[in-house]
């Protein structure tokens, strides 16, 4: 089970997470993070792939993917 | 938060005050997870000089010496020369590295003194609000040319390599992981490293330059500009108009370096007096 947090106090809804997904597990939710702006959110964490994409290109530490797929 | 954020970043000085879509965070992110698989956290030291990026190295809970405009090469130097295990990184701008320290960049490449300078190219002046900076693209429209840039850009990776930088690697904000191998290499490479990395700065060059201030739509602009270094071989000059080329794009093993070299005369020098004070005894 792969676990995808993204932590509201240090995002700042860039979106490059979003954009950079290839299996577009992430969208834009529709809650606030201390910045002010839409936090995304792991909407189909079954199809991640643990890539980590998301976490290395996040400027702002806010990603953190956990776990390994299920075979 | 992040483990490795966690592990090395200095708590107070988080949340990054970057823009939203700044890529310097990536390069922080990259940084970091280097500096964790070489486990050199204590050898490390970073200097930097003004300007956004300059900011990188602030928030890692290791040596850090926040300098002049431009001037981060020679204290980098210094910090190298006075101790050689120390493993020292600069973080310069483009208008720190070429514009303002232009003159320490060459100096340092042609000393081949063991030292990495990361260049975070932005196109511009992004801090002190969108002005030209000497890597602008040619006819692009900044603060200070509002009718567009008639200068033509430096190409700071063939300059480095001219002056004799014998570790040159460019990357762009959208290969974080191609990042980390190339401080790897460069940290670990004995000689003068040079690593540029475009990065994307949606406040203003994304604004001015670019056309759009969305990170993402910034972010794809440097992207798309990027050809590897395999690709761009077999490309045309009109093809590559407007493209700039990534890789490890030198790389130069066995040239003597300076704190070797300062060290060994240092040695001489001391055995020849000790020589002479004896002959002078006898």
């Amino acid at each position: 089970m792969i676990t995808i947090t993204v932590d509201k106090k240090f995002c700042k809804g860039c979106n490059l997470c979003i954009a950079n997904c290839p299996k577009d597990v992430l969208a834009v939710s529709t809650e606030r993070g201390s910045a002010g702006f839409l936090v995304p959110a792991a909407t189909k964490p079954e199809a991640c792939n643990r890539c980590q994409l998301c976490e290395v290109i996040c400027p702002d530490f806010a990603i953190v993917v956990e776990g390994d797929r299920e075979k | 938060m992040h483990p490795i954020a966690e592990k090395y970043l200095r708590r107070s000085a988080l949340p990054q005050f970057f823009c939203q879509g700044c890529g310097d965070g990536t390069i922080i992110t990259a940084l970091m997870r280097a500096v964790d698989d070489l486990g050199i956290i204590d050898d490390v030291a970073f200097a930097s000089g003004i300007g956004c990026c300059a900011w990188i190295p602030v928030f890692v809970n290791a040596d850090v010496l926040h300098t002049m405009h431009g001037r981060a090469i020679p204290i980098a130097t210094a910090l190298k020369l006075t101790n050689p295990k120390r493993k020292v990184m600069v973080f310069a701008g483009d208008g720190d590295c070429v514009g303002i320290g232009g003159n320490h960049l060459i100096h340092a490449a042609r000393r081949n003194v063991d030292i990495t300078v990361v260049m975070v190219n932005n196109a511009i002046y992004g801090m002190t609000g969108g002005q030209t900076a000497p890597t602008t693209p040619h006819h692009a429209v900044t603060k200070t040319t509002p009718i567009g840039n008639a200068e033509f850009p430096f190409d700071a990776c063939e300059l480095a390599k001219a002056a004799g930088a014998s570790y040159v690697a460019r990357w762009t904000t959208a290969h974080p992981r191609q990042i980390t191998t190339a401080f790897k290499e460069a940290i670990n490479h004995k000689g003068f490293a040079f690593v540029e990395i475009l990065s994307q700065c949606p406040t203003q060059s994304g604004r001015l330059i670019y056309g759009s201030s969305d990170p993402v739509e910034a972010f794809n602009q440097v992207k798309n500009m990027a050809v590897g270094k395999a690709k761009a071989e077999k490309m045309s000059p009109e093809e590559l108009a407007g493209k700039v080329v990534i890789g490890r794009l030198h790389q130069e093993e066995g040239r003597a370096e300076l704190t070797d070299e300062v060290y060994a005369l240092m040695s001489a020098s001391r055995e020849g007096l000790s020589a002479e004070t004896k002959l002078a005894s006898n």
